[in-house]
């Protein structure tokens, strides 16, 4: 008996955390700092409309589940209890039941018509983000994924970078969206921002889209969402989203070419006498590289690596030393360089802002 | 009814050298120790499975740890799921199939026993194979040893530009080859079951337990074909020039997501129906009742192997379909719950009214209908495509489909072990050791898998050998790792109670449980022509039908 009591102990405080995620759910979209708080990365802190629209659908599923566990919990419960076997039984076997077709076709009709109604939520939600028209005030941007860092184009504002995306926000009443182009140029990723909308694969030879429309400035986290490989887990995504100011004047300064001074000309002639310009672009020099990030505005970026490390001198020059220590199986070749070869290409990588 | 046995002229097998004794289970083709043979093969996999799933939760106990190498977590996730699925749960699975069926139906043997043996044999050869990967996978390049694509293997990952060397090529052949074997034994069980049934026992009659076996043998047949095609395409885009999945040369990627999950998910459920079965035979027994509406348990099962063909695309939302191919697909994937519904509360209703037993077999399928009501219930929010984006591909998903395969299946499972123990081995199991192994497993399971649902809500992807702090993810991966080492423990005790009863068990003789199905009409463990003389039966239950002459089964059916 008393062990059977702990049982249900056991399920009841499955039961509760059930219901404790369901609540912090319910409650994170109404008070956004909650859900924030929890994580940077919470799917139940929205602040655009395709994840709100998610969150929306979310919250009517879970309470659809959430009742139908408590009510079949329940007779399960009850049953488990009421009809376990007594001493009084001994030697005798309980009326034999073989089927009740009433009962069975209330346990298909019921379950038919849940069904039907989540059916209906969900292919309203899928049309409304999927099928959305392109307003003229939108951003183009495209988004090519690599192994194992993210690739920015604005195409129609002629400006390239790397691993840190910066958006407008977006005005309700005066809607920025922006509409995200989905390449990939070697294998599949997936782009995860949990708080500005659902993944969506990068997949070669198979361009994808998807678009948000973020309602609050401010840093949203995410990351690769698709295996892509030895360093999938440091191919990191960071959204600044910006107030229309800064996000012009941000996109001014990367459509600058590269001024390095004459100070760190020794640090150019390694960079571009070593094999760096096979693979990094910087604008206004000999450097036109394409297979890595582009290193035009380096300086501009919080982090390096896609996200791995802050961007500070010392990371910067561990890096270029040997990019294995942070993030082991990174395309990134060691170039063995000396010390003082080491000091100048940071010296010269520390002017490109 | 065929209690009675013969004496054998093999009767002193045991007695024999261990090298003849050895030769007699390599070049056996009797479908019991067939059966015994691929579940042993599978028990050792489950170890070598459970200790790569350890590893990797060891490695994401805290942000930024550096157990292992992230290529050495990317190898341990790839032959963790590769393991589980075609070389643990299949054979398992299959083991209990083989024993089962013949004894349930009232044959002697399979209907092509030396296909059988034959099929065994491809499956332990496929996943020696992928184990040897360890030792040869480096191949003339010096890249890689193990697999490291992940069990899906999704293209062009595994063109030969991204998977240098042969670790590839050794996930490719040794799924090749225990596909073969799959598709051998599910042939042999659906002719075994058409056409090898004892008189009387009409389809209509069949235990639960040979029909639900039937639909997944008929899912078998379908669902590996596609794959073993895709593999041997595979092989021709890596060794012949091939561009079916060749993206730099206009192959595509997601043909291969096709192919793959047109496999993969009716794979789900050649796994839980499967276990569906064993709570079939187990809930009625230990509820003293006969299963409550066999013809809806049969309808349903039918229904759910039609549909579980239809819903492949529901592992491809964030891919980039279509909105009216993604509203198929959450349509058809949302139906599939209706009858599982139904079986969930036909199992209810046969519980309902009758003297339940606790018993071990019984604990764990209690917890299997518990289990895989959340497990269905989670598999309802991401059939809603929308919340799929967010949650597909994230540990709110390897939660759910654990919690169907660990909940659900292994649960079901360790139950079907508990109950069948005594007739395959002749003695009883540990009660006490049982009961411990349940309350380890489930204190475990729940550590593990309960939690591992929030940092998938909070936006942690899986396949990640390492996590940045700060993300709200680390106390929920801190637990998840601790239920590890429970779920171990229950492990252990479950093979110690294992060895020990098969030794010093008490006898358990014919019929321990007072069934009702013909498997306990014969000898523990069954001479090896299973019944002296071939049943006939009258209903369902005909053990039911001996020992209650007054108030038999077939006057109802």
């Amino acid at each position: 008996m008393r062990r059977r009591q702990t049982k249900h102990s056991n399920k009841a405080g499955a039961l509760l955390v059930f219901l404790a995620i369901f609540c912090r759910a319910a409650t994170a979209g109404a008070t956004e700092p909650a859900g924030a708080a929890l994580s940077p990365t919470n799917i139940f802190a929205p602040v655009s409309t395709p994840a709100q629209s998610i969150f929306d659908l979310s919250v009517l599923v879970l309470m659809v589940t959430a009742s139908i566990f408590v009510v079949v919990f329940s007779l399960l419960a009850y049953a488990a209890i009421k009809f376990r076997k007594r001493q009084s039984e001994e030697g005798s076997e309980p009326v034999q039941v073989y089927g009740s077709t009433q009962l069975e076709l209330a346990w298909t009709v019921i379950p038919v018509l849940i069904v039907v109604v989540l059916f209906l939520a969900a292919a309203r939600v899928i049309a409304s983000i999927q099928n959305t028209a392109h307003p003229g005030t939108a951003i183009e941007v495209t988004v090519i994924g690599h192994q194992f860092w993210w690739e920015y184009r604005y195409p129609s504002l002629g400006v390239v970078t790397a691993n840190e995306l910066h958006l407008p926000v977006s005005d309700p009443a005066h809607p920025t969206p922006t509409f995200l182009t989905l390449l990939s140029a070697d294998t599949d990723h997936s782009f995860w921002v949990p708080r500005l909308a659902g993944k969506t694969d990068l997949i070669p030879n198979h361009p994808n889209s998807m678009w948000v429309d973020p309602h609050e400035t401010g840093l949203y986290l995410g990351q690769c969402a698709q295996y892509c490989g030895t360093q999938h887990a440091k191919m990191l995504l960071r959204i600044y989203v910006q107030t229309r100011d800064e996000f012009d004047r941000w996109i001014q300064n990367q459509r600058q070419a590269a001024q390095p001074g004459e100070a760190v000309s020794e640090g150019q002639r390694i960079f571009e006498r070593t094999a760096c310009i096979n693979c990094h672009a910087v604008a206004g020099t000999a450097a036109n590289g394409r297979f890595g990030p582009d290193l035009t505005h380096l300086m501009s970026r919080d982090t390096l690596a896609s996200g791995a490390v802050a961007n500070t001198t010392e990371n910067l020059r561990r890096w270029i030393q040997n990019p294995a220590v942070f993030k082991p199986g990174s395309k990134m070749p060691s170039m063995g360089l000396s010390d003082p070869e080491l000091n100048a290409v940071t010296q010269y990588l520390e002017t490109l802002r | 009814m065929s209690t009675e046995s013969v004496a054998l002229p093999l009767s002193g097998a045991s007695k024999l050298p261990l090298v003849e004794q050895l030769h007699q289970w390599m070049t056996t083709v009797d479908h019991k120790r067939l059966g015994i043979l691929y579940i042993l093969y599978a028990l050792v996999f489950l170890i070598f499975g459970g200790v790569e799933a350890t590893i990797m939760r060891i490695q994401l106990i805290r942000p930024h740890n550096d157990f292992v190498s992230p290529q050495v977590f990317n190898r341990m996730f790839t032959m963790h799921g590769t393991t589980m699925i075609f070389f643990v749960a299949m054979p398992i699975l299959f083991g209990f199939a083989n024993y089962f069926i013949p004894l349930m139906i009232g044959a002697r043997d399979m209907a092509y026993p030396r296909l059988n043996a034959f099929s065994f044999w491809m499956t332990a050869f496929g996943g020696l194979l992928l184990y040897f990967s360890f030792v040869g996978g480096d191949g003339l390049y010096g890249a890689g040893n193990a697999p490291d694509v992940g069990w899906f293997a999704y293209a062009p990952l595994t063109s030969q530009t991204f998977s240098r060397g042969h670790s590839t090529d050794f996930w490719i052949l040794s799924l090749l080859i225990s596909g073969f074997g799959s598709v051998g034994t599910a042939i042999n069980i659906i002719a075994t079951i058409l056409c090898m049934r004892c008189r009387g026992m009409t389809l209509g009659k069949m235990p639960l337990f040979a029909w639900l076996n039937l639909v997944m043998a008929g899912l078998v047949v379908l669902a590996v074909s596609p794959l073993t095609a895709a593999q041997l395409m595979l092989l021709v885009d890596r060794y012949l020039g091939g561009h079916f999945f060749d993206t730099q040369a206009g192959g595509s990627a997601v043909i291969w997501m096709h192919f793959f999950w047109i496999f993969g998910h009716p794979e789900v459920y050649v796994l839980v129906i499967p276990a569906f079965a064993f709570a079939s035979e187990i809930i009625p027994v230990f509820s003293r009742k006969a299963i409550f509406g066999y013809p809806v348990m049969v309808a349903a099962t039918v229904c759910i192997g039609f549909i579980a063909m239809s819903v492949w695309a529901h592992h491809m939302f964030t891919v980039g379909m279509s909105s009216a191919a993604n509203t198929f697909f959450v349509l058809s994937t949302m139906a599939i719950a209706v009858p599982t519904g139904i079986k969930i509360f036909n199992w209810l209703a046969t519980m309902w009214g009758g003297q339940i037993h606790f018993k071990t077999p019984m604990l764990f399928c209690v917890a299997f209908l518990f289990q895989f009501l959340i497990a269905g219930l989670t598999g309802v929010m991401m059939s809603a495509a929308p919340f799929d984006w967010q949650l597909g591909n994230s540990y709110f998903v390897i939660a759910h489909f654990h919690y169907v395969i660990v909940g659900g299946i292994l649960f079901a499972l360790f139950g079907a072990f508990y109950y069948w123990f005594p007739k395959m081995s002749g003695r009883m199991y540990r009660e006490s050791l049982g009961r411990l192994h349940f309350w380890l497993f489930i204190i475990g399971f729940h550590l593990t898998f309960d939690f591992m649902h929030i940092p998938g809500i909070l936006g942690m992807p899986r396949r990640i050998y390492t996590y940045e702090p700060g993300r709200g993810w680390d106390i929920w991966n801190l637990i998840v790792t601790i239920g590890v080492f429970f779920q171990a423990a229950g492990v252990l005790v479950f093979l110690a109670n294992l060895l020990w009863s098969r030794f010093r068990g008490e006898l358990a003789g014919s019929d321990p449980w007072d069934a009702w199905t013909l498997e306990w009409s014969t000898s523990s463990p069954p001479p090896p022509y299973n019944f002296a003389t071939i049943p006939e039966v009258r209903s369902r239950r005909p053990l039911w039908d001996l020992k209650h002459p007054e108030d038999p089964d077939w006057q109802y059916e």
